[in-house]
């Protein structure tokens, strides 16, 4: 009696462990087939080197590279403000700052993760985009700018508690090491520390380039929805995440091409994000095992 | 100046750089939630609460948006910690060390790194349309479920290993089964910092947009939803509105919205942040 009872828990906890198995394929087995039928109407070489793209209009074109720019600028202005300040902050914190003044600072830098994303886009749209305004001459209303610094405040966290993590697990002796033959701080940090830490920190940029691939409300308030084929980060564009959420909220009819190309973007971004997320598991994976 | 006096100078100067670094971010996020709070608090006040959405600006207040994220943080938890944490407690304690389970963990990592904004295709495909739930709170919940599970699951697992092999091992020689020593010792023993993780990922879902917009919420919702087969709108999507028109004075409305999700968020994070230092007080190993 106990053991069967036992046995029906063990399986239906088992079950929920598959359900993360099924998510993974229901993204998969959905993207895939309603992408395949996507191609079916438009060219694979079309989709991937057209540079207009048009499903709402009347004379069609499905060129992603305009939706592929925008993304790759409004992510490239994220890690322009992300990157340098998140791993200073990592650097201080772990070679500059006391015990104390880390364990406060760090759980208070995670609440700038934790803010929602459209509060951010209303920053952008409303506070950061009228202040660039006022001396970058051009600057239009929706932009690249704007949007990609607010989203790199954004991702400051991700990039400074993961870095923090690869510093910390350097070996002491290697740090002990070099203040022993008379380095400062400095040079300990910039010649020994970050040189180990490289394969870490290099995780933390990673997940943080597929984060903001990812992000949509930031880019939907704040950038536009103007699919235009630039690297202008002055006007407005239009990202592959503001077009899935464009046409969600719009009445395309279902089962039309124009309906089918959220699927198609869709699976761009999941190519992206998917092969990002796993170099970052398999470097991390890797640099785990040189220190154990 | 010679060479170990450039070398010290250069110390010190980074060391005021990491200062300003680590405040900037903060800093920037106080100004703008300053700036919020000037533009909306007038406009917050018991109406704004309570009122049903409206064309006109001074008229239209968050009620049916409210009561469409109060529906959605219950459903979620019910559906997302259920789920999330028995399949936490299965990878931990059942599960052989094997392909399978390095197959499920490799499959984890992965979800937790997915764009919300895919998770709404799927509920989409999924839920809304070959299940027939259309946008419904159900779908909507069930699609934010899918997407803090991977959280709540690295979470419970954390928090199981942290627990002393000592309880278990105690548990098993009074003759306790497997499923006892985990419902008994274990779980409460970890409960604490698995509540932790799960006010985090909740937090995390209600401040969501993007995949409830793609999964079928609605923008414009004339009532406050009554189950959860009906249609709804949340706070993030209500404030995405009117965010996008034009009229100042519903940028005025966003920013008293801001003002109560943000509320609502931090409320949320203060609260884990609480009952994790209690109990890391409380229970020292």
């Amino acid at each position: 009696m106990q053991k069967t009872k036992e046995k029906i828990i063990e399986k239906l906890l088992a079950a929920s462990g598959l359900l993360t198995i099924l998510t993974t394929g229901g993204i998969l087995a959905i993207l895939l087939y309603e992408s395949f039928e996507f191609f079916s109407g438009v060219s694979v070489w079309e989709f991937l080197t057209g540079t207009e793209w048009t499903p709402l209009f009347s004379k069609k074109k499905f060129g992603i590279l305009p939706l592929l720019t925008a993304t790759l600028m409004t992510s490239f202005f994220a890690l322009l403000v992300a990157v340098p300040i998140g791993l200073s902050i990592a650097i201080y914190l772990n070679e500059y700052a006391n015990r104390k003044f880390r364990n406060t600072v760090k759980p208070m830098l995670e609440v700038l993760a934790s803010v929602p994303t459209v509060v951010y886009g209303f920053f952008a749209l409303t506070i950061v985009t009228p202040f660039l305004q006022s001396f970058i001459p051009g600057l239009a209303g929706f932009n690249s700018i704007s949007p990609g610094i607010v989203m790199g405040i954004m991702i400051i966290p991700m990039i400074s508690s993961l870095s923090e993590d690869a510093l910390f697990a350097v070996p002491k002796s290697l740090r002990d090491a070099s203040y022993g033959m008379g380095a400062t701080r400095f040079q300990t940090v910039f010649r020994v520390l970050i040189p180990s830490a490289s394969s870490g920190i290099i995780v933390s940029i990673i997940l943080a380039v597929s984060r903001a691939i990812g992000e949509t409300m930031i880019v939907a308030i704040a950038a536009g929805q103007q699919p235009k084929f630039t690297l202008n980060p002055l006007v407005p564009v239009e990202t592959i995440t503001t077009y899935i959420v464009q046409i969600s909220l719009g009445d395309v009819p279902r089962d039309s091409i124009e309906y089918r190309t959220i699927f198609a973007a869709g699976m761009v971004l999941f190519i992206m994000t998917f092969v990002m997320n796993n170099i970052s598991l398999w470097l991390k994976r890797k640099y785990h095992r040189q220190y154990e | 100046m010679n060479n170990t006096k450039k070398n010290r100078l250069k110390d010190s100067v980074f060391k005021y750089y990491g200062i300003m670094s680590t405040f900037i971010g903060l800093i920037m996020l106080a100004v703008f939630i300053i700036i919020i709070l000037q533009t909306g608090l007038s406009r917050l006040n018991l109406d704004f609460i309570t009122s049903l959405p409206s064309r006109f600006p001074e008229r239209a207040g968050i009620y049916t948006a409210l009561m469409g994220t109060a529906w959605m943080l219950m459903l979620t938890i019910i559906f997302s910690v259920t789920l999330g944490v028995s399949a936490g407690i299965y990878l931990e304690e059942y599960a052989k060390k094997g392909l399978f389970s390095r197959l499920l963990e490799i499959n984890i990592s992965n979800l937790v790194g997915v764009p919300s904004v895919i998770y709404g295709i799927l509920g989409l495909a999924f839920f809304n349309r070959a299940l027939g739930l259309g946008g419904s709170l159900l779908a909507g919940s069930l699609t934010l479920s899918l997407l803090i599970i991977p959280v709540i699951i690295v979470t419970t697992r954390e928090s199981l290993k942290a627990v002393p092999k000592t309880i278990k091992e105690a548990a098993y020689a009074l003759g306790a089964t497997k499923w006892q020593t985990i419902s008994r010792q274990q779980l409460p023993a970890a409960s604490g910092s698995i509540v932790t993780g799960v006010i985090l990922a909740l937090a995390r879902a209600i401040g969501e947009a993007a995949p409830l917009i793609v999964v079928g919420a609605l923008v414009y919702v004339p009532f406050a939803p009554q189950s959860p087969l009906d249609d709804y709108t949340v706070l993030p999507i209500q404030i995405f509105n009117w965010t996008s028109r034009p009229q100042a004075d519903f940028q005025v409305n966003a920013s008293a919205g801001i003002i109560v999700l943000l509320f609502i968020t931090f409320l949320m994070n203060g609260v884990s942040i609480y009952l994790r230092n209690k109990w890391q007080k409380k229970v020292k190993w």
